[in-house]
């Protein structure tokens, strides 16, 4: 403070003629840093509405609770309050039964009782039963007259779970992605057996992603290498055909996948016609059938990026080492493979992603133990229309992806420094 | 690109029609909403094309396989791509408890539940045909005395080979439970206790090494015709037209089968809801619904139009006196109450 107040006038002179030059380059970093926010602003804009926020929305419905607060708002407030130990007092039975009969007359008790019926199946006619057959609200004891109606109105679980389901938001969807539940007295506990299921899928889901990118990268680096070192008008022929199924539909790729494999299939046919073997393989409708057909289409994903790393690769690296004294195979592994490395990353990356949404191709040529977890978010946002399931389920599948995606890019990243 | 040329065919159809009734200042044009194949061949004939011509307006087609996702994302956006859906009673309950689908103002379509059979005039939609969910077995694969009932499906020894199933516990616990004995007014109350449904998963254990899965109801009559199953569960127009249009041997077990509906419904909240209870006002008349039976062998279900179906098709119908000796109805408030738990199970079942 001191010292400026020592130098005014220069001070003063700099500030009237111009900005020190650090200011003047932030200013002119700043001025180019705004035209490239600019220049990429619609782009942004158009992701921002296109697919971040719509994604947002529907991963946020993983939570949403809103079914039994809005048709039946009194309660939600009134069963706050309530314990839930014993079965409820007067005054919640009652805010129960004029939110029923509101809800009745308004045509909205059905949203309500989809709701309750997630958790108890049942409770969705029950609901609907009592809502067409409800006592007169003066009725002295309220609970022992809807327990006339149906007995399981004297069952805590009943009240309870009509608790749970009446505030704005829940975990009820999340735990039950990863197959847990609430009991009665609002403890976390696993599903029963006959119920558990969705960990159950997302490790196979996981297991065929892994199993086809691992068979795609078997198969594909041969080939890329192939694509690599042969002249350019045989190479490009071979990608060509590469790419020939690449623009089919999927869905007919995948049809044809079932034809050609099926008991009367042509490979069937064609095997037991060369005496390769008697019986009909089983080769679609399983296991089989899914790694057949997924590998298939998932190989152009791999094949193109190790092609490109490759073709950047001088093919004077492996003649020095060979020059060095290192076998074929030693110039291989040490000059060769790890200078295939970010292609290698780059199709594993892509396949795995891919695969872990697949839909279509298990739905088609997998029988029932090869649906993957996509399949099952269809069946809860199409079939039941149950999104808030739909949507845990995909939370869960996109935190896979970016928990893969974040070990695989610290663990690719080391290896690209090594190789630097 | 079929589904485009007819789109357009039926577009210029209509649009000479309106030409020719000079009625262009009144003319609309309608979408409707079905399952494709032979079956909207039928709802062309009988419904679309006198319904333009009638009119004026024009009737354009689009297909859905039962995702209701689109119609709540429809509904939820207010952009409606389609007037009227034909949907089966499964999606009728489940749209009608989210609210997808506006209410059927009956008034307005001059008919009442009691011109309907039982079930078929809901508050969320209008039925339009009976089929059922039978068994068919191909004749080629099975000569001489094929199987008659469940009971024998489930027999491996005295038919041996593949059975095509649908992948859903909707009807199979069903069949299960018939094949083990259960009477068909009975079926419901034994499948709603947990002993009952351990009884149908314990039945469907039996045969679950010699059943294909199937996804849709069209691969039912493919599996067929492919050989890759000897008999199978599937719509009886399915098969009824392989046996018809594609000369295929298969025959119709009509002992034991599920009743189904199919209903009109029109998605909540639509602007042009007035234009859609016209369109399923005329779709319900008796002359066009018993029209409809020359082209597919579903039933009618308006009471009168049940009269006047084709007799030559009158045998091959769910209705069909000799049809209905042995079948139950689907229980539809049971599956609205219990589909979600089901089919959880089933999963895990099937997984298993």
């Amino acid at each position: 403070m001191a010292v400026t107040t020592a130098t005014p006038s220069t001070a003063r002179l700099d500030a009237r003629t111009a900005p020190p030059l650090r200011v003047q380059l932030r200013r002119a970093e700043r001025a180019r840093k705004r035209n490239a926010i600019l220049l990429i602003a619609p782009l942004l804009l158009f992701l921002l509405i296109t697919f971040l926020i719509p994604i947002a929305q529907v991963l946020f419905r993983s939570i949403e609770n809103p079914e039994v607060v809005e048709t039946m708002p009194n309660l939600a407030t009134a069963i706050d309050s309530w314990d839930g130990r014993e079965l409820p007092p007067p005054a919640i039975v009652a805010a129960f039964a004029a939110d029923l009969a509101a809800a009745r007359d308004n045509k909205t008790v059905t949203r309500a009782a989809k709701r309750l019926n997630y958790s108890i199946p049942g409770y969705r006619s029950l609901l609907i039963k009592t809502a067409r057959r409800l006592p007169p609200p003066d009725t002295p004891d309220l609970l022992a007259a809807l327990a006339k109606i149906d007995k399981r109105w004297a069952d805590r679980a009943y009240w309870t779970v009509l608790k749970r389901a009446s505030t704005a938001h829940t975990l009820e969807y999340l735990l039950a992605a990863a197959d847990l539940t609430y009991d009665t007295d609002g403890a976390v506990v696993e599903k029963p057996d006959h119920s558990a299921i969705y960990m159950t899928v997302l490790a196979r889901t996981l297991w065929i992603a892994v199993a086809v990118t691992v068979l795609c990268l078997l198969l594909g680096y041969p080939i890329a290498y192939l694509l690599a070192t042969l002249p350019t008008k045989y190479s490009n022929l071979l990608l060509l055909l590469l790419l020939l199924p690449f623009w089919t539909s999927l869905l007919v790729r995948t049809t044809a996948w079932v034809v050609l494999l099926q008991n009367q299939g042509v490979v069937n046919d064609l095997g037991i016609w060369l005496g390769l073997w008697n019986e009909p393989l089983q080769l679609v409708r399983n296991r089989t059938g899914v790694y057949i057909a997924m590998v298939h289409i998932m190989l152009p994903f791999m094949v193109l990026p190790l092609f490109s790393v490759m073709k950047g690769i001088s093919p004077y690296h492996l003649k020095a080492a060979a020059s060095l004294g290192a076998s074929p195979l030693r110039a291989f592994l040490k000059v060769y493979a790890p200078q295939t490395l970010p292609g290698i990353g780059a199709g594993t990356l892509l396949v795995f992603i891919m695969t872990l949404g697949f839909y279509i191709t298990p739905a088609l040529v997998g029988g029932p133990k090869d649906q993957m977890l996509s399949y099952f978010i269809a069946f809860n946002a199409g079939t039941t229309v149950n999104w808030g399931m739909a949507a845990a389920l995909s939370l869960m599948l996109m935190v896979c992806v970016c928990v893969f995606f974040a070990v695989y890019s610290r663990l690719i990243g080391v290896n690209n420094l090594r190789l630097g | 690109m079929r589904q485009v040329w007819t789109n357009t065919i039926i577009a210029a159809a209509g649009a000479l029609a309106m030409a020719a009734t000079g009625a262009a200042d009144a003319a609309e044009k309608i979408t409707v909403t079905s399952w494709g194949g032979s079956y909207s061949e039928s709802q062309r004939k009988a419904f679309y094309e006198p319904f333009m011509a009638e009119t004026g307006h024009t009737v354009l087609e689009d297909e859905w396989n039962g995702d209701l996702a689109k119609v709540r994302a429809m509904v939820e956006t207010r952009n409606y791509q389609t007037h009227v859906i034909d949907a089966e009673s499964g999606q009728l309950v489940a749209g009608c408890d989210e609210g997808l689908w506006e209410p059927i103002d009956y008034a307005k379509l001059g008919f009442g539940p009691d011109d309907f059979l039982a079930g078929a005039a809901h508050e969320c939609g209008v039925g339009n045909i009976s089929w059922s969910f039978i068994f068919a077995y191909d004749a080629d694969q099975i000569p001489g005395a094929g199987p008659a009932s469940w009971l024998d499906f489930w027999d491996v020894e005295e038919f041996p080979g593949k059975r095509g199933l649908r992948k859903q516990p909707k009807w199979n616990l069903e069949y299960a439970l018939v094949a083990d004995g259960v009477p068909f007014d009975k079926i419901y109350e034994v499948l709603g206790t947990e002993d009952g449904i351990a009884r149908a998963f314990a039945k469907l254990d039996e045969l679950r090494p010699h059943v294909i899965w199937y996804e849709t109801s069209a691969q039912a009559p493919q599996l067929l015709a492919d050989k890759e199953v000897v008999m199978t569960s599937a719509a009886n127009g399915r098969i009824y037209t392989a046996i018809v249009n594609d000369n295929k041997n298969f025959r119709i077990v009509w002992n034991g089968q599920a009743m189904d509906f199919d209903f009109w419904v029109i998605p909540k909240g639509h602007p042009q809801a007035d234009l859609a209870h016209d369109f399923i006002k005329f779709a319900s008349r008796p002359d066009r619904m018993s029209d409809q039976t020359n082209y597919v062998s579903y039933g009618p279900l308006r009471k009168a139009a049940v009269k006047h179906v084709n007799p030559d098709i009158l045998p091959h119908l769910p209705t069909a006196p000799a049809n209905t000796k042995n079948w139950f109805k689907t229980d539809t408030q049971f599956w609205a109450d219990n589909r979600e738990a089901l089919t959880e199970r089933f999963n895990v079942w099937i997984a298993k």
